[in-house]
């Protein structure tokens, strides 16, 4: 746990609409560095669309993100791409470049943001594999893997530049329970050695109760956040029925 | 924010042990400024023992671990001592995570070496291959339709027509001034020579001739192949890619008749009606030329009535229903033929684009030799 609480990301007021209909209504949070902060909901309650508002790639029709202190909302240019730096995204599909190898894939960012030489770049790449549990299929392309191994690579992909913060969309989903805990295991280390700060969209709920470190719950009906805090908080102790149910429906049948 | 500077220092003392000090910010930005030096001073070290003194590091990422582990791999490699002094904690366990020497140089795995022979056997079985599925295709095309022509309900008309807005009335203004310029520029480049003689006023019967029997469904048929036929294929090959092809098939639908049959039909229907108006822009521009060289429109009209005659019309508009299959049958066919990945969705669309001009212009010449033998 977090002696200080030195904040990384702020969301201010934000409100996220298509056309006219309103996503996610003036909702305001904080993540602080190196916690594990999981983004949780009903389905179509806006959680993907939130976190892509939070890495910049749509406009949101009123508020503000501040990653780091510098809003990735107005940020142009050379700007932007400082912030960009800063973070790392996985993508729910993984998202891999088709037409490269899973090593070159994940090499790419170094080739384009570092001056590492090519043998160094190459162990990077290795060492990023291995702690994804994907040593040895480096020549392969990603048509030729699982869907699992594709997003596994994608952390790598994410990771390759060691960014401050990661952004991972349902990285859990569509893996092996052995492959998901290791998984957690990984974001745990790299959350507590490295104080990466992770921001997940995840519906798993034994691993969210191992790796979070805080939850906020987007509700749809309402449109704003009805829970925030650590998961067994909002299991036990939540006034609302909702919340409480989310968590404890899941618990009865997982736990009982 | 400061910027990121990572310092080396390389000590050798007296007992024959060298000292590398690393300071400052070791990440992915700064870790490159030091990496070439520190490997550097490792291979030119004659002491037994190397000490890394990481003391005075003040944050270390993955950069940092594998510029580590990299020290660890060639230390262990020529079975020196290695020490790392002073790390922190943290760092620590992330570097112990993992064993340097199983980290060997990557070798990108180089494509094996193909002989003549093998890469000529490789191409012929492809084109037998691709041959094959044409047929099969083919085949199974005809059934459909013929499924279709006896019980007309079970194809889905809606979707027919939405098909022939699109790829038959949408296709109306490309293929209309295409037709034109090509018309005008044709009676152009005729009527230049053919007035040395006197006989401008033939441009007409070249321009009604060559406009019904060949162009007019030549040119509908290749803009409809890099329009329609390349549409279809990226349509079909993404539904490929997306599942939506296996869904149909789980469902019990076959996609030849739900996706190819409302394709074919549509485009079986629009392609004379194209052919039709190519035919008459193509004229027009023609009469563009003879109108500018002073000669008037009846006289252009009356030697078209005089040279061109209905079979020359019917010939044509046959010819551009056999363009009309190939560019529906072969633009399906490769979108259904689509393999994974991105980059796939493209290919099917170039072979679709290119297979079914090469097509076209055969089955042109085909049609033309038939046409000679039977004389019209």
């Amino acid at each position: 746990m977090n002696t200080e609480q030195e904040t990384i990301i702020r969301v201010e007021n934000l409100t996220v609409a298509y056309d006219e209909t309103v996503i996610i209504d003036n909702i305001s949070f904080e993540v602080h560095r190196g916690e594990v902060f999981i983004i949780l909901g009903g389905s179509g309650c806006g959680k993907s669309t939130l976190l892509k508002q939070m890495i910049g790639l749509y406009a949101p029709a009123a508020g503000r993100i501040l990653i780091d202190g510098d809003d990735i909302v107005s940020a142009e240019g050379s700007d932007r791409l400082r912030i960009l730096r800063k973070i790392g995204v996985m993508y729910q599909s993984g998202a891999l470049f088709g037409s490269m190898t899973l090593f070159e894939n994940v090499r790419l960012p170094l080739e384009e943001f570092t001056n590492l030489n090519s043998s160094a770049m190459d162990l990077i790449v290795l060492m990023k594999l291995k702690q994804v549990g994907l040593k040895g299929f480096e020549n392969h392309m990603p048509s030729e893997l699982s869907g699992g191994m594709q997003k596994r690579a994608a952390i790598a992909r994410a990771m390759v530049l060691d960014p401050r913060i990661l952004f991972l969309d349902e990285p859990s989903a569509g893996l092996d329970p052995i492959t998901s805990a290791e998984l957690d295991q990984l974001i745990i280390s790299l959350a507590r050695n490295l104080r990466i700060t992770f921001v997940i969209v995840t519906h798993e709920l034994p691993s969210i109760y191992s790796i979070a470190d805080r939850v906020i719950m987007l509700d749809k009906r309402v449109k704003k956040i009805v829970a925030d805090g650590r998961p067994q908080d909002l299991r036990d102790k939540s006034d609302n029925q909702w919340v409480r149910q989310f968590f404890k429906r899941e618990v009865a049948l997982n736990g009982s | 924010m400061v910027e990121a500077t990572a310092v080396l220092n390389t000590v050798a003392d007296k007992d024959g042990v060298l000292t590398i000090r690393i300071k400052g910010r070791l990440d992915s930005t700064s870790t490159g400024d030091i990496w070439q030096g520190a490997i550097e001073a490792l291979e030119r070290a004659s002491s037994k023992k190397v000490v890394v003194d990481t003391s005075e590091i003040d944050y270390c990422d993955g950069a940092g671990i594998s510029l580590l582990v990299e020290i660890q791999r060639r230390q262990k490699k020529r079975g020196s001592e290695l020490e790392i002094s002073g790390l922190h904690d943290e760092y620590r366990k992330l570097l112990d995570s993992f064993d340097p020497l199983e980290f060997e140089e990557y070798h990108p795995e180089k494509s094996r070496k193909t002989s003549l022979t093998e890469e000529v056997g490789r191409a012929t079985f492809s084109v037998w291959d691709n041959i094959r599925s044409q047929i099969a295709f083919l085949g199974e095309l005809v059934a459909a339709l013929f499924l279709a022509a006896r019980n007309p309900k079970v194809v889905r008309w809606k979707d027919a027509f939405l098909i022939a807005e699109t790829a038959g009335v949408n296709a109306f203004p490309i293929v209309a001034l295409i037709s034109f310029l090509i018309g005008l520029i044709m009676a152009f480049q005729a009527a230049i020579p053919m007035s040395q003689f006197g006989a401008e006023i033939f441009v007409a019967d070249l321009i009604a001739l060559s406009t019904l029997r060949e162009l007019g469904p030549l040119m509908t048929a290749i803009v409809m192949a890099g329009r329609t036929s390349s549409a279809f294929a990226a349509e079909l090959g993404t539904m490929k890619v997306n599942e939506e092809m296996d869904a149909l098939t789980t469902m019990g639908l076959d996609p030849v008749r739900f996706l190819v049959v409302t394709r074919v039909i549509a485009t079986l229907f629009m392609m004379p009606l194209l052919t039709i108006f190519s035919n008459l822009l193509g004229i027009m521009g023609g009469s563009v030329v003879l109108l500018s060289m002073g000669y008037p429109l009846s006289a252009y009209v009356d030697r078209i009535i005089l040279s061109a005659d209905y079979v020359d019309l019917l010939g044509g508009l046959l010819k551009s229903l056999a363009f009309g299959l190939i560019v529906a049958g072969i633009g399906c066919s490769h979108g259904l033929r689509t393999r994974t990945g991105a980059s796939a969705v493209g290919d099917s669309t170039t072979k679709a684009v290119v297979s079914g001009i090469i097509m076209i212009i055969v089955t042109d010449g085909i049609f033309s030799v038939v046409y000679f033998y039977i004389g019209i």
